[in-house]
This record gives C-alpha cells, structure tokens and sequence, in this order.
C-alpha cells in the first residue's frame, strides 16, 4: 500500500498526458510555433492551480500524510546554469517532441522508437554528471 | 461514458489533474519532478562507482521510480482502452508548416516519420531520437529539473530560477523549430 500509491499517481499522470495530447510532438511543435493555445491552457491551468495551493500549503502550514510539515527546498540563486542547461533542454524537447515524463509515457503507447531518446536522456545525464564541476553553474 | 472519456481531452482537464498530481505528491511527502529518475536510474546501474554526482541512495527514490512505471502504464491504458484512435487535433497552420517540412499530418499520435522503427533506424533518424534524448537528459540536469520540476513546481513556489529555465525551455525549443528542423528535413 506505501508504494502503490505513487504507481496510481503516475497512472493518472500517464493518462492525462495520454488524453491531452501532451506526449505528442505535434502538439509539442503547435506550441513552439505558437499555434494554438492548448499546451499554454495545459501549462497555464496546472501552474494556476499549484500556486494557489502552494500559497495554501504555506499559510496553514499543512502536513504530509505521515504527519511531517511540506517544506519547499527553494531553488539555488544563479543564472547560467538554468538558462545554459534550459536552453539545451529545450534544444532536445523540440527535437523528440517529449520531456522526460512523455517519454516514459510514450513507451505505454508503444512507440517504440521512444527507448531510442530515453538511451541518449540517460546518456545525457551521465555526461552532465560526469563533466558538471567543470561547467558554469 | 466511456466514449466521452475516448475523446481527447480539453486543456482545462489537463491542467487541473497535473496541478492535482503535483499536491497528491506533496501530500505523500514527496516533490514532482520526473526527470530526477534519470539520474537514479544512472546510479542503480552502477554510475555512482566511476561519477561522484551518481554516488547516492538512489533506493531513497524508489517512489519516484514507481512514479514513473505507472506514468508508462497511464499510457498503455489510454492507447489501449481510453483511446478514439483518432489522429492529434493539432491547428490547421501547424499541419501546413510541417508539410512543408515534409512531415505529413497526423495519423496518430506521432509523426511516422521520426516515431516508426522504419525511420528511428535510418542514421537520419536514429540521430535525431538520441541527441534530442541527449540534450533532454544533459539539458535537466544541469538546469536542475525539467518541465515538471521547474515549470509546474517550480513556478507554483514562485522559484525565479525556475522561470529563468522555463526561458530558457523557450529559447532552445525555438531555436530547434525554426533553425534546425528546416535544416534537417
């Protein structure tokens, strides 16, 4: 039951990527060509919705299940290193039409092809990892 | 019912279960952010041994993992039982660009000529799977997250480094619409 529960959040993450549209290059590439409004209503909504309950977490101190405060790490202060490792990052979603989360979600609809990107995603991670001391951060 | 349901859905729809998944996650006592597996999956296969950014308990993110098996089985769900079978409903102007480019409309979900294994074998189109995988994967990394960690999460907290990523989201998937894929296809 402690892990069925994250198994369930990710099946209805995986279908409403699925029934949005939201794993498809297509939509991915009406987006970066400002097309249509449907990823930025996607997008919009869910960032609507999380900052207001964000804000709410906050002011009522809320806890987690196990009873535990809901802290929020704040993201470190820089700008190169999310403005360089962004701008790669979007180099390679608008090649593969798919950001981590749509990859995985793609496999559910056998595209098979997908575990192609998915070998160069972890590749991608290790190099960072291997190189990131010698980066700018 | 279930018809209604086989139709695509609106954005609205959307929005409000990611916004939803992202609370669910807070309340588990966890934070949303997709492109964390990467990395563990990195470190469970041994990395940490050779890379010291791969040195960690990575079974501390089991749930995570877990996350992600059930986001492939939402998907194979929604192909097999949610699904109308009828192609992406992308804008008319979007269909015409990318016929230019020679990518035909949508007859699924995803374009055959980079998504069949007839196309992801050609050099052409093996390369244009792994280097845009490998800039995702380097790409979140060094931003610190991806679109679910920064965009979603990240911008609901407020996070201007994250709003400075999303930026920069923008500038690379731009600069891949209008410069490289003219120059690819």
């Amino acid at each position: 039951m402690k892990s069925i529960k994250f198994i369930i959040a990710g099946i209805l993450f995986g279908i409403v990527m699925s029934k949005s549209e939201a794993i498809s290059w297509y939509r991915i590439q009406e987006m970066f060509r400002f097309q249509d409004f449907h990823m930025y209503g996607i997008i919009g909504t869910a960032v609507v919705l999380g900052t207001i309950a964000t804000f709410v977490i906050k002011k009522f101190k809320l806890r987690d299940i196990q009873g535990n405060p809901i802290v929020f790490t704040p993201k470190e202060k820089s700008v190169p290193r999310y403005l360089l490792g962004g701008t790669i990052f979007g180099l390679g979603w608008a090649l593969t039409g798919a950001c981590p989360g749509p990859m995985f979600v793609n496999v559910g609809f056998s595209y098979w092809a997908i575990f192609i990107a998915i070998a160069g995603a972890l590749a991608g991670t290790y190099v960072y990892g291997a190189i990131k001391d010698r980066l700018p951060h | 019912m279930l018809e209604l349901i086989s139709q695509p859905w609106p954005w609205y729809t959307s929005g409000i279960v990611i916004a939803f998944v992202m609370v669910l996650l807070l309340f588990f006592g966890k934070s949303f952010g997709f492109s964390a597996n990467l990395r563990t999956i990195c470190s469970a296969c041994g990395a940490g041994k050779t890379v010291k950014f791969f040195d960690f308990d990575w079974r501390a993110q089991t749930w995570n993992l877990l996350f992600l098996v059930g986001a492939i089985i939402g998907g194979f769900i929604s192909a097999e039982f949610l699904s109308s079978g009828e192609p992406v409903q992308i804008s008319q102007a979007t269909i015409q660009d990318l016929q230019q480019l020679g990518i035909s409309a949508p007859d699924g979900m995803q374009p055959t000529e980079i998504f069949s294994l007839s196309a992801a074998f050609t050099l052409k189109g093996f390369l244009i799977l792994l280097l845009g995988g490998f800039a995702i994967g380097f790409g979140a990394r060094y931003a610190g997250g991806c679109t679910s960690g920064h965009a979603i999460s990240g911008i609901s907290n407020l996070q201007l480094p994250s709003l400075i990523a999303v930026i920069g989201f923008f500038i690379g998937g731009l600069i891949t619409t209008f410069v490289l894929l003219p120059l690819i296809f």
